[in-house]
């Protein structure tokens, strides 16, 4: 699938802070157009820093991040509001806002971006039932299970229309059903053509599902499967 | 702009709690340093009458022609300081003098209080060595026989302005102080209340301006409606005291606008403030 275009490109890399771990040191891949990588790796390795380069909410202390023809070198704030319009961005502990129904949450995002008013409920109400929580578009995100607390937040990830889904350990705080169920739902959302760049530490998962992976360790990317086989290994 | 209104009110209905807490707060600090305004604006309304009786008083020599001091009050008139010069006849003189000590009145004759020159200086012109200038100049003519003004009372009425004056400014500053970081904790409160969704805004890729203008509309409202009750606090409390304890100045009309237009302002950049630090962080 890399044969396709280009919409991440990391060309070496590096990240470093004064202090704390996370770092990333000459990391260079790329990704492309409606394909879906795993980045694996033990907690602090980089995973959820390479995220936070995509969406440019870091910015590389050396080396270029290219998100759809959005380069680190030269970016200006407004450019980054752009870019993240075309993203959708999901986390481990979903960041609803808790004081607004399932829908109001996904219609923030249309809102904010400044979307026609009247074109906001029909696009709403399509992407809930797409992740399939059509019933339950009016409960407030306390009255939901995790598994459907991140639904809601996958639709509000989905409901600009993204090239690329960039998920951080989504099914972190998901029983083993939930996150089986969450899985499904981005290889549907990734059949239909939107890229999936998952962070995550379940092997398995990875293992099993037989996709492309990047492990990192300690900021260095050891490991890419489109080079090779996914090796057996302990963490 | 619509939708950061509706913001504006979603927030306000949310968490009415905080919202009233930031209005009456900033309505209570502006009251304060209104209060403390109303006190230093009387305080120099009291010395500013208290001023306007520095006087001289020129006396003139028994039997000095009516025509020669006549022409004497035009030349003094013409003085840049001199407001404005009286002749004051000895029957005027004795007049009021009977007026003033009613109890002494048998006491004085005609012929008992000399005539003299009343001169008031102009507003601005009445610090001491001013007025010992003109002074000086006075006794210079030579139908003038002593001429009084108070030079103790006007020094220390000078000394007194002096140190209400530097009083009123440093504490004035001092109040502004406090009310401003009282006013600018409370609306980082309301903002750090709603850093969350400011997240989630700059996430799913609203621009810095769009994510800004509810904050600043809030601000706003919140110091303009600070503002006033600030206004009608002050003016309850001028009344009760008018009513009771003793009548003093309200501030003019521009002036309390201007109180108003300040809580407004602060609200703003408060709040401009805080948004641009949390806007910082995401």
């Amino acid at each position: 699938m890399s044969s396709g275009q280009t919409i991440i490109k990391f060309t070496s890399v590096t990240k470093s802070w004064a202090r704390g771990s996370g770092g990333l040191q000459k990391v260079s891949f790329s990704a492309a157009k409606g394909e879906f990588v795993f980045l694996t790796g033990p907690s602090g390795a980089g995973k959820s820093t390479i995220l936070k380069l995509c969406y440019m909410d870091e910015m590389p202390s050396s080396g270029e991040v290219r998100v759809s023809g959005t380069s680190s070198m030269n970016t200006k704030r407004v450019e980054i509001s752009k870019l993240r319009r075309k993203l959708g961005i999901v986390f481990q502990d979903f960041r609803l806002l808790e004081d607004r129904t399932a829908w109001a949450n996904v219609a923030f995002a249309l809102e904010v971006t400044g979307t026609q008013p009247k074109a906001i409920p029909a696009r709403v109400q399509k992407v809930l039932e797409r992740v399939g929580l059509g019933p339950k578009m009016q409960a407030m995100p306390s009255e939901l299970s995790g598994g459907e607390q991140q639904r809601v937040a996958i639709a509000r990830a989905l409901v600009n229309d993204p090239f690329v889904l960039l998920a951080d350990e989504p099914t972190g705080n998901l029983d083993d059903r939930a996150s089986r169920a969450v899985f499904q739902l981005l290889r549907e959302i990734n059949a239909s053509g939107t890229a999936v760049l998952m962070a995550t530490h379940d092997l398995d998962l990875v293992r099993s599902s037989g996709l492309r992976a990047l492990e990192l360790n300690r900021g260095a990317l050891v490991f890419d499967s489109a080079d090779a086989p996914l090796p057996e290994r302990e963490h | 702009m619509r939708l950061a209104l509706r913001e504006v009110f979603t927030a306000f209905r949310r968490a009415p709690g905080l919202g009233v807490l930031s209005v009456f707060t900033i309505a209570f600090s502006l009251f304060a340093f209104g209060l403390f305004g109303l006190v230093a604006y009387n305080t120099r309304l009291a010395l500013e009458r208290l001023e306007e009786r520095v006087e001289i008083r020129a006396y003139v020599t028994e039997g000095t022609e009516t025509d020669a001091v006549a022409a004497a009050v035009g030349d003094v008139r013409a003085f840049p300081e001199v407001a404005s010069v009286t002749y004051v006849t000895p029957e005027d003189a004795l007049r009021k003098a009977r007026i003033e000590m009613a109890e002494f009145k048998d006491v004085f004759e005609p012929e008992f209080l000399p005539a003299s020159l009343e001169v008031r200086l102009k507003p601005g012109m009445r610090d001491p060595q001013q007025v010992k200038q003109v002074a000086n100049r006075l006794s210079g003519y030579s139908f003038v026989d002593d001429v009084r003004y108070g030079e103790e009372w006007v020094q220390k009425f000078y000394s007194v302005r002096r140190a209400a004056t530097a009083a009123g400014v440093v504490l004035g500053i001092a109040f502004a102080f406090a009310a401003m970081i009282i006013i600018g904790s409370t609306i980082r409160t309301s903002v750090l209340a709603r850093a969350r969704e400011i997240g989630i805004m700059r996430l799913v890729g609203a621009t810095d301006s769009f994510i800004r203008a509810p904050f600043l509309i809030d601000g706003l409202l919140k110091g303009l409606i600070g503002g006033v009750m600030a206004v009608a606090l002050m003016w309850i409390t001028r009344t009760a005291l008018t009513a009771t304890v003793f009548s003093f100045e309200f501030f003019p009309t521009p002036v309390l606008l201007l109180g108003v237009l300040i809580g407004a302002v602060i609200g703003l950049l408060g709040s401009a403030v805080s948004v641009g630090r949390q806007l910082k962080r995401v």
